[in-house]
């Protein structure tokens, strides 16, 4: 890179250098204030005032209008703005399945925290504010560069060497040789004629230092150490290994334990899971009671409670009518009939499905308590078992509450107790009104 | 060369008269020979204190990432964090570097807008201590998040999970907060630097040169270039004022938003600002005082500097007691049982020796401020403001640490202890702070040289009209 301004200026006469502009020094602002008046005075365009620090009141001398930046900065921050509202708004309250044809990795949805709504602009002023301030401060350095033309390493008036003084107490009016009322003589003329303590012409050289030797070194060994990762990562992404790939990162992956069907060195059998000592049962494995355990009695299903391990009563119904309604009602609904939610949504999906049955029909209200139990306990044809996840007493309480379902769609007047059928509105009795 | 006046009393006014922002006879040259000097002395001309401390915060910097190493190999539990306090000193810590940070923002961007020109003395190296600061607590959350690895997560980045941040999340508006004011903070830094690392590349040979050029960008001092760089510094200034107010105000949500009591309250957000510059401008007096004697600054940063510092210190510390005060009165004004209870445990339960070393520390002691004869005393006030940086720290561990150790289950209750490991990177992030403070210095110019100019009475055009050549 040809960053650095040349070391000092080519002695005079051994180089033809092109002239590319003419500069003047001064040593106070108030001069290069009055100098720069005069320049524009004269009809200059191209020129400008070069000082260690900002002048009060040289834009004017100079001819500086106002810069645009405030407006680029605007937009920058305009630009955060709407970028912030559209990012959480985007990633957090959009519908994820209006979004089949997005890519996954780009798919917002909606994120539903505490059950608050999904887009509430309270919660998203602070990211929104820190994204407008952010993009507007890019947009004002990045914008502040762009307008001034820099980084612009090489530049012929650093060939100048007294101008290296414009950084520490020196002024320098340098105007430009592009200038359309720029002339050798007459303008060397002006310049002199300001007051200022010496004039020179900016020469450029025809071949400007060229990159140093050293760097190019440099850059070269740099570029080629830098391409040796993605060379091996482009190796192993082309050739197969049979060892298995590298895991840096374990996040408790691989732990020094016995998992279920596991060989194990440890033990003479080769298995990590222990079989129970011969002859022992583990706590509440002992189920010989086949009536209360698996609703057989004799040879067939049992037609009987197993009252000598549970009375029926109040408790045990409203025990049966509250796992009732955890895990039967989803497809059996609450009144059994069949039309429980999951029920609904498979209908509304369409396709094949086998509707859970409606417990109402006959053949359901005649099949013995220990049928009852045993589908709970082991599921029946399309129906999943649920034994595993409902201990036997309460399966019983289930098949409960499931008979006293089934009574109360089905029941008559000798249902009710002599003593309250008077309370019955005669309405609710058409059975009882054609009686009479 | 210029004569320097050494410890020079600025901090009069004289009616009618403007008090001199820079002492001794200085020119324009003279200030850049003064400010560039610690940058172009050879290697063995730099003091022997400055070797003595460069090496023991490059030994810190050590601890602090061989414990960083540690816990990425171990674990979290390496920490004190437990049950029931799962904040500890990395939040502690995390707080106490942002709010130092402050009070080079405010001085670069508030005191900017309202025209003190006091500021150009102290700007340049208030800016740096804030972007070293921010690295600093930058590390903490980071490291605390347990597994660093997946720590990119908290960026709305795309992935093939289809994982977005929650950005109702106060921990998520810190991300956003605290990597904006970085930013911010260091293009602010830079703009500066640029023609004051073309001073550099003016005075330099050699590599020196390249290296400043490549940083100057090609800086001529045109006025064109002038005119859009003081637009841009001015908008930069701007657009800080808002997000400094706004960053430790997020930072304070990460407690206020909580349920938690002693951090549920209104106050926190105005409160934690008034902290940040209080602990920011004890920062940067504990870096100036030293600096400015080692490096023979006292003709640019004065007495009066100082002075107008302590000022400062003096308002912010007492704001933050009124902000102690406050939260008591509500705590009984409130009739929250559990906010009552937690005032009354910080103020007289098992943490009431680190309460009342905050309220002495940074209540008490700037108080003296009141006096201009403390004011004006260099030894005084250097010893204040340590003070004050320690009772900042100590106002992080109150907050953080009482009000979980005592949570809302009196059974969960635990005394915090750090290990041994807290300290080890606590300690460290200093080392950190300093070697790239003590860098600054050497290779930075650590005065803001075109301002200073700026500023000084040759620079004003109408000064030279009688001597001047038309
Ligand atoms: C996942 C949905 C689902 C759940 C939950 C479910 N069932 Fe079923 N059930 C079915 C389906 C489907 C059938 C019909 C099976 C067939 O005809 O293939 C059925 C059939 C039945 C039958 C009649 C079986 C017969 O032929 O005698 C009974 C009784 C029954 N369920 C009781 C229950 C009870 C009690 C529960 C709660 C423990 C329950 N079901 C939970 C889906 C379910």
């Amino acid at each position: 890179m040809a960053t650095i301004p040349a070391e000092a200026t080519e002695p005079a006469g051994t180089r033809e250098g092109i002239l590319r502009g003419m500069l003047v020094e001064f040593d106070t602002p108030g001069q290069l204030i009055a100098a720069a008046n005069r320049v524009r005075e004269a009809g200059y365009k191209r020129f400008d005032a070069h000082s260690p620090f900002p002048i009060h009141g040289i834009d004017e001398a100079v001819g500086i209008r106002m810069t645009i930046l405030p407006w680029i900065v605007m937009a920058g921050g305009m630009f955060g703005l709407l970028n912030g509202l559209f990012l959480q708004w985007y990633t957090n309250a959009v519908d994820a399945e209006s979004l089949s044809l997005i890519p996954t990795f780009l798919q917002g949805y909606n994120y539903l925290v505490s059950g608050k709504p999904y887009f509430s602009l309270p919660a998203n002023i602070p990211v929104i504010f820190e994204l407008t301030i952010l993009l507007s401060a890019i947009a004002a350095v990045i914008g502040m560069l762009v307008l001034n033309n820099l980084p612009l390493f090489y530049n012929p008036v650093f060939n100048v060497a007294r101008f290296r003084k414009v950084t520490d107490d020196k002024f320098f009016l340098v105007v430009d040789a592009r200038d359309s009322k720029f002339d050798a003589r007459a303008t060397d003329e002006l310049l002199s004629g300001l007051g200022g303590t010496a004039v020179e012409p900016i020469l450029e050289y025809p071949s400007p230092s060229a990159l140093p030797r050293p760097f190019l070194t440099l850059g070269v060994i740099v570029t080629l150490v830098a391409l040796i990762p993605p060379a091996l990562i482009w190796k192993a992404w082309v050739s197969k290994s049979s060892k298995p790939r590298i895991h840096i990162i374990q996040d408790m992956d691989n732990q020094a334990k016995f998992k279920d069907q596991r060989a194990s060195v440890l033990f003479a059998d080769g298995r990590s899971m222990r079989p129970p000592v011969p002859g022992t049962v583990a706590r509440g494995d002992l189920q010989h009671d086949d009536h209360f355990f698996r609703g057989i009695v004799g040879e067939a299903w049992s037609t009987t409670f197993p009252l000598h391990k549970l009375p029926v009563d109040d408790a045990l119904l409203d025990r049966g009518q509250q796992r009732f309604g955890v895990y039967c009602a989803p497809c059996h609904g609450l009144t059994g009939d069949g039309q429980g939610l999951v029920n609904q949504r498979a209908i509304e999906l369409g396709g094949a499905w086998v509707p859970p049955a409606n417990l109402h029909e006959a053949q359901y209200r005649e099949r013995a308590l220990g049928h009852l139990f045993n589908t709970i306990s082991n599921g029946i044809r399309s129906m999943p078992q649920y034994g595993d996840a409902i201990p036997p007493a309460d399966r019983w309480a289930i098949v409960a509450y499931v008979r006293a379902l089934q009574r109360s769609q089905f029941a008559t007047i000798d249902d009710v107790p002599a003593a309250e059928r008077a309370q019955m509105p005669s309405a609710a009795r058409p059975a009882e009104a054609t009686e009479e | 060369m210029a004569v320097t006046v050494g410890e020079y009393d600025n901090t009069f006014e004289t009616p009618g008269k403007r008090a001199p922002l820079v002492v001794g006879d200085h020119d324009f040259a003279s200030v850049t020979e003064a400010v560039c000097n610690v940058n172009e002395r050879p290697m063995r001309e730099m003091p022997l204190i400055w070797y003595v401390l460069f090496g023991i915060a490059v030994a810190l910097t050590g601890v602090l990432f061989g414990s960083i190493g540690y816990l990425f190999l171990t674990g979290v539990g390496v920490w004190g964090v437990k049950n029931p306090a799962g904040w500890g000193f990395a939040i502690i810590n995390f707080v106490f570097w942002v709010g130092i940070g402050h009070a080079g923002t405010l001085i670069s961007a508030i005191l900017f807008l309202f025209r003190q020109t006091w500021r150009t003395a102290i700007n340049r190296f208030a800016e740096a201590m804030t972007i070293f600061a921010v690295i600093c607590a930058l590390i903490f959350p980071g490291i605390h998040v347990g597994r660093v690895w997946v720590v990119y997560w908290m960026l709305p980045l795309p992935n093939q999970m289809a994982m977005w941040p929650q950005f109702r999340s106060p921990l998520l508006w810190d991300v956003f907060a605290v990597n904006t004011y970085f930013t911010v903070s260091l293009l602010f830094w830079y703009v500066g630097l640029i023609p004051d690392l073309a001073t550099l590349r003016d005075r330099a040979s050699g590599f020196r040169k390249w290296a400043y050029g490549l940083f100057a960008l090609g800086w001529t001092g045109a006025a064109r270039h002038w005119h859009r760089y003081e637009r841009a510094y001015l908008i930069l200034a701007a657009l800080s004022t808002p997000l400094v107010l706004s960053v430790h105000s997020v930072v304070s949500f990460d407690f206020a938003v909580s349920q938690v009591p002693g951090w549920h309250t209104t106050i926190f957000p105005p409160y934690f600002v008034a902290g940040a510059i209080f602990s920011g401008f004890a920062m940067v007096l504990t870096l100036a005082i030293p600096t400015r004697a080692l490096f023979n600054m006292k003709d640019i940063i004065t007495l009066r500097h100082i002075e107008n510092m302590n000022k400062i210190i003096l308002l912010t510390g007492t704001l933050v007691g009124y902000a102690y005060a406050m939260e008591f009165f509500i705590a009984w004004y409130g009739q929250n049982p559990n906010e009552k209870f937690i005032f009354i445990a910080r103020a007289f339960g098992p943490y009431a020796w680190a309460y009342w070393t905050m309220i002495s520390c940074n209540v008490i002691f700037p108080q003296l401020f009141w006096f201009k004869a403390i004011r004006t005393n260099i030894a005084i006030t250097f010893v204040i403001s340590l003070l004050v940086n320690v009772g900042m720290w100590f106002e992080r561990y109150v907050i953080v640490i009482t009000s979980l150790s005592q949570d809302f289950l009196p059974s969960s209750w635990d005394y915090y202890w750090p290990t041994t490991l807290d300290w080890l990177t606590f300690i460290g992030s200093f080392g950190l702070f300093f070697t790239l403070f003590l860098l600054f210095i050497r290779f930075l110019p650590m005065i803001a040289i075109a301002e200073i100019k700026g500023v000084m009475p040759q620079a004003r055009a109408g000064h030279d009209q009688a001597d001047g050549g038309h």
